[in-house]
């Protein structure tokens, strides 16, 4: 088994519950964040709760810094006790009847240090993550924000090999989530091991993560830099979670076929066979009569079905042969006088056309 | 056409209400009315007549008597010392109803709650045929041990916490169903066993039913009288309790009788007082 010289995390494994089936195979290495992605119901936090030993494999196995902690073939199983995994729940779960001190304290104490050492520990970790000041109150008494970094020092403070994050900031209001996003940054810089953390906001996958996962109906659709995933994603899902126009359809040398109909002109790179083109709201041209003698190759009539105001622009939900999102600016929609049912003409230059085909991904 | 109904009018207190907080009369209705009329009066008066015939001039001097010391001496010590034994043994089988899953759970379930609905004397007979003389159990007692446990203060105890046990368990079971299992969840996350997660999560988030459950059981115990007089018998100073006290006293000496069960109201209240306030009407511990 090669799988146990590895430092980090391995898993490869098969998860059922009731009718729900998740199939994940990958490695994340040390100090390595992995974003997990997906749609409710696609299977993130049943990830996280097999990892930690709250939910048995099915089949295959999980190794942990070179210790199998999960293998169905052979019945290992290390219990939710056992593991060295921090876990930061989306609600914190912070024991209400225990102070910040005593709720961090609670991980070493468990884990057999005396209540002097735990204390101590508990006090290491609250000024590292600049919490000293309310040690002695009750999650009660605690901000968001606060709650969130409480939380993440009782899951730090238990010294995992890895760390499990279930939608950390989910739970704060805008203004507050983007201050602790960048200390939670910082955090995730300092730790060592494998981190997982689960999200809904692409954003926030975005600057945390090093690495994307994206789960749909229990299995891994994508996984990339983010970078490579905002820039072609590989399910209507992720592209509109990254705000991109996504289309399959089959490339024949300069043009494509869409399947849902529609073509497009697409530089010619000799690609054939199937394909998706991805394409920014932003780099499309919407006009309200046909253009004349344009550059842009890809030109067909859209009705406007929506309009949704963005902070500086306007969102086109675009219905035509292929349907589109187009940004605008709200001069240009005064101008065109939009409105929904506005018969409109969106154009795309060829050369604004991300062509790539699933195995890029 | 609808035909509007007569106005009837609104006082301006009624307006103010319905404006704070909304919702349309609430006037009862005389159908109810009456009938609840009747229940308060049933529940109040008895309790109204024994405040009213207490011969209060000479309250001090029966209560003082050694016979009312002692049942109260007695009722107080058996009814904690029962608590403390369905504490230690019934909070555990509370956890394993609650958390546990085998076979025969639902069946042991009904067996654990049957002493609530069955009537305390048919307990006291149960108990006597167990743990008498020539009972099952108590015939081995005896003769290996030489320990005769019927008509003992132990007898008290132990018929006490028999009837009062349960009213514990249910309380302590349903706050284990319905508390968040997320707590313990994180606990296990953070390398807690399961003991020490019901040691350090599980009790102290159940804190307050488990003080609601075993004052509960208290107030039960305290006032058990049909296991008690089957199992322990009627000597006074040694097993006759409060309640068997005021069923004596009431032959010879009425007043006397009043006199207890004023003290056993009076301690009802407080007990009432103090389950409104801390844990009856929900939220955390204090």
């Amino acid at each position: 088994m090669t799988d146990e010289g590895i430092d980090g995390l391995v898993v490869d494994a098969e998860v059922r519950r009731g009718d729900f089936t998740l199939v994940v195979a990958m490695t994340v290495a040390p100090g390595q964040v992995v974003g997990v992605l997906g749609p409710n119901g696609a299977g993130k936090s049943t990830l996280l709760s097999t990892l930690a030993g709250l939910t048995p494999v099915a089949a295959g196995r999980i190794v942990l810094a070179g210790q199998v902690i999960d293998d169905a073939a052979t019945g290992a199983f290390v219990e939710a006790a056992g593991r060295p995994v921090g876990f930061v729940f989306q609600d914190y779960r912070l024991f209400p009847h225990l102070s910040v001190a005593e709720n961090v304290a609670f991980s070493p104490r468990a884990r057999g240090m005396s209540s002097r050492a735990a204390r101590s520990a508990a006090a290491h970790w609250l000024s590292r993550l600049g919490l000293a000041d309310l040690a002695d109150r009750k999650p009660g008494e605690l901000s968001g924000g606060q709650a969130q970094r409480v939380a993440l020092a009782r899951a730090l403070a238990g010294q995992p090999a890895l760390l499990l994050m279930d939608e950390p900031l989910s739970a704060l209001d805008a203004g507050t989530r983007l201050d602790v996003r960048a200390e939670l940054k910082r955090h995730l810089s300092d730790f060592s091991g494998p981190c997982l953390l689960v999200t809904h906001d692409p954003l926030e996958a975005l600057v945390l993560a090093d690495r994307l996962l994206v789960l749909e109906d229990g299995r891994i659709v994508q996984e990339g830099t983010p970078a490579q995933v905002a820039r072609q994603p590989a399910t209507e899902y992720v592209a509109k979670l990254v705000g991109l126009n996504l289309y399959a359809g089959r490339a024949d040398g300069p043009g494509v076929a869409l399947a849902g109909g529609g073509a497009f002109v697409i530089p010619d790179r000799g690609q054939h066979g199937d394909v998706l083109v991805a394409v920014r709201p932003s780099a499309l041209v919407v006009s309200s009569q046909r253009p004349q003698a344009s550059s842009a190759r890809n030109t067909w009539p859209a009705r406007v079905a929506g309009l949704t105001l963005l902070a500086d622009r306007v969102r086109l939900d675009l219905e035509g042969q292929p349907p589109a999102l187009a940004d605008v600016t709200p001069a240009a929609v005064a101008e065109l006088s939009l409105s929904p049912g506005s018969e409109v003409w969106v154009a795309a230059k060829a050369t604004d056309l991300e062509v790539y085909t699933h195995a890029d991904t | 056409m609808i035909t509007l109904a007569r106005s009837s009018g609104l006082t301006a207190r009624e307006r103010a209400r319905r404006a704070a907080r909304g919702g349309a009369s609430r006037s009862v209705p005389a159908p109810l009315l009456a009938p609840a009329l009747v229940a308060v009066a049933f529940l109040v008066l008895p309790l109204a007549g024994l405040i009213i015939r207490a011969p209060w001039g000479r309250l001090g001097s029966v209560l003082s008597g050694s016979d009312a010391t002692q049942a109260l001496q007695l009722s107080l010590w058996t009814a904690s010392a029962a608590t403390v034994i369905s504490l230690i043994i019934g909070v555990p089988l509370a956890w394993v109803l609650a958390r546990g899953s085998f076979p025969g759970q639902r069946l042991l379930r009904a067996l654990v709650t049957l002493p609530l609905v069955l009537p305390p004397v048919v307990g006291g007979v149960a108990l006597l045929l167990a743990f008498g003389r020539t009972g099952f159990l108590g015939q081995y007692l005896d003769s290996w041990f030489g320990l005769t446990i019927p008509f003992t203060p132990v007898a008290v105890v132990m018929a006490e916490t028999f009837v009062a046990m349960p009213f514990l368990i249910i309380t302590v079971e349903g706050a284990l169903r319905s508390a968040d299992q997320g707590f313990e969840e994180a606990a296990a996350t953070l390398g807690a066993t399961r003991m020490t997660v019901f040691r350090r999560v599980t009790v102290p988030l159940i804190a307050p039913s488990l003080g609601a459950g075993a004052i509960l059981c208290w107030a039960r115990a305290l006032g058990e009288f049909g296991a008690t007089i089957t199992f322990a018998g009627s000597f006074p100073g040694r097993t006759e309790t409060m309640p068997i006290a005021v069923y004596y006293a009431l032959e010879n000496d009425p007043d006397a009788a009043i006199a207890l069960s004023l003290v056993l109201l009076l301690v009802s209240v407080v007990v009432l007082v103090s389950l409104r306030d801390r844990w009856v009407r929900g939220g955390s511990a204090p």
